[in-house]
């Protein structure tokens, strides 16, 4: 229909390529101003120059929260992998009461805005368990970020389970296969892909996080969005924030492809 | 293996092993914070030593509905979730058109990639370069000459919706997507100009798709306090003024009764929003 109007069409396009600079200028921008020579950024950049990267590779804050912040992902991903595969076979293999109430209860967390997430994680990290011992800290953040990572290995891991249907698992019992036998033979290699596109989108959106990190990190432990914020208002740390800021740039688009070409469901992950 | 009969015990016991420590884990700890995140917007403070303690006050949310400031913050909160949302419906509608329906299968696939790597790129990187686009000496201010408005409520609808734009291409391109062929070539064949049949036809048709990616962008947009901060200049939403209150008030229950605003306009929406029947689409 549209096809047969070539004004429409062409304005279409223009729209889209208009969206798409939109969507990549500021990122271009973020990396570009990393080798920007001017202290103060301005624009148009001053020189080319490869100090901050250098600086970078030294700030020790920055490292040390980019281990932090590895630290926090590997642990809630390994979480939200085992939980969240779990819940997908229950959602897609077995036909029970409260099924829509389980899909519904693993979306709401990423549904929610994250501070109400971290505002109810923090009462009741502080009030409730804070008089019984608990600390805020690193563990903490790892329970905070596995709560809303369960919902991206689950997506991932029961659209999976849903195109494959049953027949291999029905030919594998016909064939005399145990159940047990079926699950390690035949379901668990039939998945591997979508697990593993799961994890590594899981562990994107923890690297990423901030605002339910600030309230049950604690005063102590920094991830590296939280170093970032905390340095963003600093003029003389500029430098060294660009430069951050531009490496998970580049990074963000690792993550992404993999997934992409392991199948995984990158853009139904999180909406 | 297909949808186990949970009559058989054999099967009913697998599936309380699969289910359980997920179910546990949410419930415990994501309803059961929920659950505290109520009761304590009703507990007290210690006047003297700040402490929370469990003791009922109905006085944090009466706070909430005597105390202009915050009435004031809930209606610009609100507006810029509206306005943000409108943005976002208005890039991204015809974004999406061209994507299902002009854009040949190859470019298809490119271009949902394309819309959809920005969405993993890091949220505070995003909000940071628009930081940077804004600054009075950046690229804003030299392209305008110095007539950028620079940090303020403006440049916050704009990185808010720059921030959530995939999320409202990618349901609205699905929308598109499932409109049948054979609806649009009855269409014409009985005579409807394009543009009727865009508007009598397309648009009911995809209006649900629009709906659920406005869940997104509204959602998002209400509890947001980071990129206000950094592009918002003196600019307060609701997440600022939770925030202030945790942190540097340390009121936690006044904080917990304020993130009610945000949570109940969201039910408000959702409730709204049904209606459409965007939630199937979501």
């Amino acid at each position: 229909m549209i096809r047969r109007s070539p004004g429409l069409r062409r304005a279409l396009l223009a729209w889209t390529i208009g969206g798409l600079v939109l969507l990549y200028v500021p990122l271009a921008l973020v990396v570009l101003n990393s080798f920007n020579a001017s202290r103060t950024f301005g624009f148009p950049p001053s020189g080319f120059t490869l100090r901050w990267w250098i600086a970078a590779a030294g700030s020790s804050g920055a490292l040390h929260a980019l281990g932090t912040s590895v630290v926090a992902g590997l642990c809630a991903t390994a979480i939200a992998l085992v939980l969240g595969s779990m819940a997908a076979f229950a959602v897609q293999r077995y036909r029970f009461f409260g099924r829509r109430a389980v899909s519904f209860l693993v979306v709401l967390p990423i549904t929610l805005p994250g501070i109400v997430t971290g505002i109810a994680l923090n009462a009741t990290l502080t009030s409730l368990l804070g008089p019984v011992g608990v600390t805020l800290g690193i563990g903490t953040v790892i329970v905070g970020h596995a709560t809303f990572c369960i919902v991206i290995v689950f997506n991932n891991v029961a659209a999976r389970l849903r195109r494959l249907g049953t027949s291999f698992e029905e030919a594998s019992a016909d064939l005399g296969a145990s159940p047990w036998q079926t699950f390690w033979r035949v379901t668990v290699p039939l998945l591997r892909g979508a697990l593993v596109a799961g994890a590594l989108l899981a562990f994107a959106l923890s690297f990423d996080e901030i605002v339910v990190t600030t309230f049950t990190a604690g005063p102590t432990v920094q991830t590296l969005p939280i170093w970032i914020f905390g340095n963003l208002f600093r003029p003389n740390q500029a430098p060294v924030v660009n430069v951050v800021a531009a490496v998970l740039t580049l990074v963000a688009v690792v993550p992404v492809s993999l997934a992409q070409r392991l199948g995984g469901d990158v853009a139904g992950s999180r909406t | 293996m297909s949808s186990h009969s949970t009559a058989r015990p054999g099967a009913r016991l697998r599936l309380a092993a699969l289910l359980g420590p997920p179910m546990l884990w949410l419930v415990v700890a994501y309803l059961g914070s929920m659950a505290v995140l109520l009761l304590s917007a009703f507990w007290s403070t210690n006047t003297f030593t700040g402490a929370v303690v469990p003791v009922y006050t109905s006085g944090n949310l009466l706070a909430l509905v005597t105390d202009p400031l915050y009435r004031d913050v809930t209606l610009r909160t609100v507006v810029v979730a509206l306005g943000v949302t409108v943005l976002d419906a208005v890039v991204a509608v015809p974004m999406a058109l061209y994507m299902s329906r002009v854009a040949s299968p190859r470019a298809r696939v490119a271009l949902v990639v394309a819309v959809t790597t920005p969405l993993w790129a890091s949220y505070l990187v995003k909000a940071y370069a628009w930081r940077v686009l804004l600054s009075p000496t950046g690229p804003m201010a030299w392209l305008t000459g110095g007539h950028s408005s620079g940090y303020g409520i403006g440049a916050v609808v704009v990185t808010l919706a720059y921030l959530w734009l995939p999320y409202m291409v990618l349901p609205v391109f699905a929308g598109f997507d499932r409109v049948p062929d054979s609806l649009l070539e009855a269409s014409a064949d009985l005579g409807a100009a394009m543009a009727t049949t865009l508007r009598r036809i397309v648009a009911p048709l995809v209006l649900p798709a629009v709906a659920a990616g406005s869940i997104f962008t509204f959602s998002l947009s209400l509890g947001d306090y980071i990129a206000v901060t950094i592009v918002g200049g003196k600019t307060q939403m609701l997440g600022n003024v939770i925030y202030g209150q945790l942190v540097t008030a340390n009121d936690q229950p006044l904080a917990a009764s304020l993130s009610l605003v945000p949570l109940a306009a969201i039910v408000i929406y959702l409730l709204a929003m049904r209606r459409t029947g965007a939630l199937e689409n979501v």
